[in-house]
């Protein structure tokens, strides 16, 4: 590759990193390349922790309540968290970004794995925040070596992420063994052409020789990333070791890292087979359980789901590597295809490494666009991803596309010659390409998201709005990923009464409400959208992977506690609080935990606010959400929706299937109301989904210009009668 | 007759656990069983017998991908 053309360069001082925080942020602006450090202080600490929250706190300070997805001072922020770059423990490496999403328009963060989070820390700083917009596509430089900031003018025309990240691993490195301390985010054309812009995030794979990529896929981060003419942010930090986070109590990371490594390795095989198969071990539980999406969410079951069981993902995956997207994670689940011969596309012909296919990509772009190919779904993931597009915003909206051409709304004149049906595997993939060009205007239309395109089918078409209503399966403005909530009342919530729509990070409660039978009332139910949300966004705010909390548990966690606290696994909370305490020289309680969270939960939720959304009316849930829309999706279940109704006190003697639906669509919207109304008390919002003031001042935010947002939005007919 | 998570199911002798989470088709592997408030170790659910009359929880440790 020929040498790059330096545009700006910034020198830094270095700076040891004490207890998890290097106590200072990098602030960039693309647009007049300037830079500067910014101090964090320790009420930025206290109150925000790290990672998302850092997020958050930086894009509230750089933003105007105006301010769009795409105005320069719209910023990606990126950051890692206190806990980031630990290597004793497992799933210890991921970062989070934050920023104004072009699908919701208002704020959404994302998590990834890979070394980025921990090599940005190490280099020096908690944070990353990228403001303005570039006049050409560049490429910011994070050199933790040599503690410099650089940028360069892109010389690349394909800024696809295989081809980028590759070569910037190529460029950046002085060897083979070095290439391991470089990470790239990039992202690619079809972040351009979509909404659904994701970012890849890679550490590279000595075993294999080839880079591994990782997604923050969902909100379109991607595509804000390149609408500021980024084409990749790279970082390279060496010599990180086991106590480059400097805890205060290195001792504790060991002997509670020990105790995991040993569960997983004693229980992992028994358990979810997370080292073997990885999350794809869900995709015959959940069509088992009537619960993977088919055909665009209208079924949760499928005769050939069998061909897409994780039996056949275990052959196809490389066994006896082990897998782990940041040194330590010895649950490993980071599974990837090797020597897979592309069929279509612009690669086609070349033999790659395809990171995944994860769960979530096995039902987007498998079951629910009535595709049961491996092999397709695998072509289809790396192909999203070499694009720049999130698997699951793609699986979904392509299911929505489907319906709409099976139903008439769509046909080959305005798909410009694609037959768009339920497991039209050529088209669909065509389709794909057609938005990695951006040069088809249907592919451009499909790409706005589901919100968006509800209403070009029904202006430029004449598709019913109405039935698009019904059947679009998305909240605030994206896609639903991969559960099929309608069974489980809870999951409404889980999914829609969430701060940035219908993503599974909050609270997965299907089975403890629908199958364990944990949640009977509504003050239940709140109560587990109380916890489970705040205590996974935990995970966010100190740098941690989600999936070795529950994807594993000690052998005798059910035998020790009962009902919804084995499902907290209690041992693994305590682990949480003993590494936050022994990095950070804290001393933390699991309920302070949970705290932690609350406040950054109620912050965002502020955010949205201020960003003109965050109230009841943005908590909206689609009819096929909450149960049956057509007779077909009722008739598969009958047994199963008549005993609703009449559990419901609705007799149903006598009515057509068609009325059956109507009556319990009412009975469940009355209960969505009791849901929300039940969920907002319990986080201390008024009835318009609002934080009350009481709640910030409880939670220490009631920072003047907070508590000011919260004024203005809040009227006296929104609070609870006594 | 016996109730798994509160839904009444037909009792017979010799019931084991494990015949009743096949009848369910409950083939999560990560499961936990209390018969009547008290544990079952997942090693022993297919020797465990239940009584008529037993109250059988069957929780599923899952959360999410
Ligand atoms: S559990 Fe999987 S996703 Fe999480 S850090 Fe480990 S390898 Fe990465």
């Amino acid at each position: 590759m020929e040498k790059m053309k330096l545009l700006a360069e910034w020198k830094y001082e270095p700076k040891k990193i004490e207890r998890g925080y290097a106590g200072r942020t990098l602030y960039v602006n693309i647009g007049d390349r300037s830079f500067k450090e910014k101090p964090v202080t320790e009420d930025m600490k206290e109150k925000f922790v790290g990672g998302r929250g850092f997020g958050l706190k930086l894009l509230w300070d750089a933003v105007k309540d105006t301010t769009k997805w795409n105005d320069p001072e719209n910023e990606l922020v990126i950051s890692g968290g206190p806990l980031c770059g630990i290597t004793q423990y497992p799933g210890s490496g991921k970062c989070y970004t934050v920023f104004i999403s072009p699908l919701t328009e208002q704020t959404y963060d994302s998590n990834a794995g890979g070394y980025f989070g921990p090599l940005l820390k190490f280099s020096g700083w908690d944070a990353l925040e990228v403001q303005g917009k570039s006049d050409r596509d560049v490429i910011l430089f994070i050199d933790g070596d040599n503690n410099k900031v650089e940028v360069y003018e892109s010389p690349f025309e394909d800024i696809n992420a295989v081809t980028i990240t590759e070569a910037l691993h190529e460029y950046f490195a002085d060897s083979e063994e070095d290439k391991r301390n470089i990470s790239v985010a990039s992202t690619g054309k079809g972040a351009e052409t979509t909404n659904w812009g994701c970012l890849n995030m890679s550490f590279y794979d000595l075993r294999r020789k080839t880079p591994r990529l990782k997604q923050a896929g969902r909100g379109g981060g991607g595509t804000v990333f390149r609408d500021k003419k980024l084409a990749a942010i790279v970082v390279r930090k060496r010599g990180v070791g086991p106590a480059s986070n400097n805890p205060a109590d290195i001792s504790v990371l060991q002997r509670t890292g020990l105790k995991l490594h040993k569960e997983i390795r004693d229980l992992d095989d028994q358990q979810n087979k997370m080292r073997k198969v990885g999350t794809p071990h869900l995709n015959e539980i959940m069509n088992e359980y009537h619960l993977l999406p088919v055909h665009n969410y209208k079924f949760g079951q499928h005769p050939e789901a069998s061909k897409i069981h994780s039996k056949i993902f275990e052959k196809l995956f490389t066994q006896g590597i082990p897998d782990g997207c940041w040194y330590g994670c010895s649950m490993a689940c980071a599974k990837a295809v090797d020597g897979f011969e592309l069929k279509t596309g612009p690669l086609k012909g070349k033999k790659v490494t395809v990171d995944g296919p994860e769960y979530e990509t096995c039902a987007g772009l498998g079951s629910n666009i009535g595709i049961f190919d491996p092999e397709w779904i695998i072509e289809a993931n790396f192909y999203a991803d070499h694009y720049g597009i999130d698997t699951i915003s793609l699986g979904t909206g392509l299911a929505f596309v489907c319906e709409c051409y099976e139903l008439g709304f769509l046909n080959k004149d305005i798909t410009n010659g694609l037959e768009l049906k339920f497991g039209s595997k050529d088209d669909l993939m065509e389709l794909i390409h057609r938005m990695g060009r951006g040069d088809d205007k249907f592919a451009s239309i499909v790409g706005l998201g589901i919100h968006k395109m509800k209403k070009v089918f029904a202006e430029k078409y004449g598709a019913p709005f109405e039935v698009m209503e019904k059947i679009g399966m998305e909240g605030q403005g994206i896609e639903v990923s991969e559960y099929v909530p309608k069974e489980s009342v809870a999951q409404w919530g889980g999914y829609f009464l969430t701060l940035k729509g219908p993503q599974h990070d909050e609270a997965w409660l299907i089975f403890m409400d629908r199958v364990n039978k944990q949640l009977p009332t509504f003050e239940d139910k709140a109560e587990a959208l109380h916890y489970f949300p705040n205590f996974r966004l935990w995970f966010s705010l100190v740098g941690l992977c989600k999936l070795p909390w529950n994807d594993i548990e000690p052998a005798d966690n059910v035998v020790k506690y009962k009902g919804i606290e084995a499902a907290k696994v209690p041992e693994h909370v305590q682990n949480y609080v003993d590494l936050f305490n022994a990095v950070t020289g804290k001393s933390i309680t699991k309920e302070e935990l949970i705290v932690q969270s609350e406040r950054v939960y109620n912050f965002q939720r502020v955010f949205q606010l201020r960003l003109g959304k965050g109230t009841r009316r943005d908590h909206n849930i689609p009819l096929r959400a909450i149960g049956p829309v057509f007779p077909e999706e009722w008739e598969v279940r009958t047994e199963y929706y008549d005993n609703e109704l009449k559990a419901a006190g609705i007799d149903s003697k006598g009515l057509t299937t068609e009325e059956k639906i109507r009556k319990l669509q009412e009975y469940r919207l009355s209960q969505w109301e009791q849901l929300v109304d039940a969920v907002y008390k319990r986080r201390g919002w008024n009835k318009n989904g609002i934080p009350t003031v009481e709640t910030l001042k409880r939670l220490g935010i009631d920072y003047p210009d907070v508590v000011e947002v919260v004024r203005k939005h809040s009227k006296p007919e929104d609070n609870w009668e006594e | 007759m016996i109730r798994v998570n509160g839904e009444e199911m037909e009792w017979r002798p010799g019931l084991t656990v494990k015949d009743i989470l096949e009848a369910k088709r409950f083939v999560f592997p990560m499961i936990g069983v209390w018969i009547n408030d008290k544990p079952v170790p997942r090693d022993k659910f297919e020797t465990t017998t239940v009584n008529d009359g037993d109250e059988v929880q069957v929780i599923h440790m899952i959360s999410g991908g």
